[in-house]
């Protein structure tokens, strides 16, 4: 739609700008659809423990060949290697300068990853709880892990990405004695009011406390999904 | 700082955009308008910065940025009745949980062109 005068044409465009991330992403999500993979972005703070968590999920999940992951920082291959030692098959993203992951960069490191007999691809995204929430990588589940001395008003000064995500892993519960003004439920309140279906687990990695009811909602999240691909292709062999 | 790399997408999306028109026609973009949400996780004034910043050397170098800046609204699913702002994204007649109706745009407008 058009309208012109003599010196100006104003075009109607109406597109959404990071189209090109949001096409990488989608295809991203269908490689992971077919292959019957439940990718998950994993997001939160620097230090927030989300790799400890995918360290505890490896040990307590049985068959840790089952899990892969990307893990996102500026530099060094710290986190990839810690999750290789815990058994993931696992490789880094190193983004120098970027403050996030983008679909583009996952769907790249895809092409070096063996997928075979894997059921979770976990994206571990840089610790920022600001710019990994705008980017799409092609995910069937956010998920952010809020530790507790991050304070209880954490989700109110992040609506973003608290308002995306599908579950919060509330981690470093054992430090809860030692922190008088933060209380469950007022990180529960807050979530309420930033999350639409607010759901939070509460883990203590080191002690592998509250990992098996993280790996129930892991594991329902990826029935549904097959159970989801079942009714768009019924002529599929499901796994 | 994603706002760089948002304003990379945009003056690609324009370029895009005013590619499709007559490639015999001498444009020269004045404006860019786009809409960004409340809750998209973009900070309108570093997007300005950013636009100042980057659009030099670049289609949009002659070009003003304006935003426009989308609240964000709550509606319930069921009902489709609006949640207060600040308070539980539930709604309390149908206990059902809210969705975002508005507020999450990333979006190019429109562009105003000048054409010779």
């Amino acid at each position: 739609m058009c309208q012109k005068d003599s010196a100006a044409t104003v075009v109607d465009v109406q597109t959404r700008i990071l189209a090109r991330n949001d096409n990488a992403a989608a295809h991203n999500r269908e490689h992971f659809l077919e292959r019957g993979i439940f990718s998950v972005n994993v997001m939160g703070s620097p230090g927030s423990g989300k790799t400890a968590v995918l360290e505890a999920t490896a040990r307590a999940f049985g068959d840790p060949r089952r899990l892969a992951a990307l893990a996102g920082d500026l530099a060094t291959d710290n986190d990839a290697a810690r999750l290789l030692r815990a058994g993931l098959r696992s490789r880094a993203i190193e983004t120098g300068q970027a403050c996030h992951l983008d679909a583009e960069m996952v769907h790249h490191e895809l092409h070096h990853f063996d997928l075979t007999g894997v059921d979770y691809f976990f994206i571990e995204n840089v610790g920022n709880l600001v710019c990994p929430a705008v980017y799409d990588l092609g995910q069937r589940a956010n998920v952010v892990v809020l530790s507790v001395t991050e304070g209880e008003d954490k989700p109110l000064k992040y609506p973003t990405m608290f308002a995306k995500a599908n579950l919060v892993l509330l981690t470093k519960a054992d430090l809860l004695p030692h922190l008088p003004n933060v209380s469950v439920p007022a990180i529960l309140d807050a979530l309420a009011r930033v999350m639409p279906d607010p759901r939070l687990i509460s883990i203590e990695s080191l002690a592998d406390k509250g990992v098996l009811d993280w790996i129930d909602w892991l594991t329902k999240s990826r029935n549904a999904m097959l159970a989801s691909r079942e009714v768009r292709e019924p002529h599929m062999v499901m796994a | 700082m994603h706002e760089y790399s948002i304003i990379q997408s945009l003056v690609d999306s324009v370029a895009a955009a005013v590619g499709q028109r007559d490639a015999t026609e001498q444009r020269t973009v004045q404006r860019v308008d786009v809409a960004i949400g409340e809750l998209a996780g973009v900070d309108c004034a570093l997007l300005a910065t950013a636009f100042e910043v980057f659009r030099d050397g670049t289609i949009c170098e002659r070009a003003t940025l304006t935003i426009d800046r989308i609240p964000a609204r709550w509606e319930c699913t069921r009902c489709g009745g609006a949640m207060a702002r600040g308070g539980f994204l539930r709604c309390a007649l149908c206990d059902a949980p809210a969705r975002l109706a508005a507020g999450d745009e990333i979006v190019l407008q429109q562009i105003e062109l000048e054409v010779a």
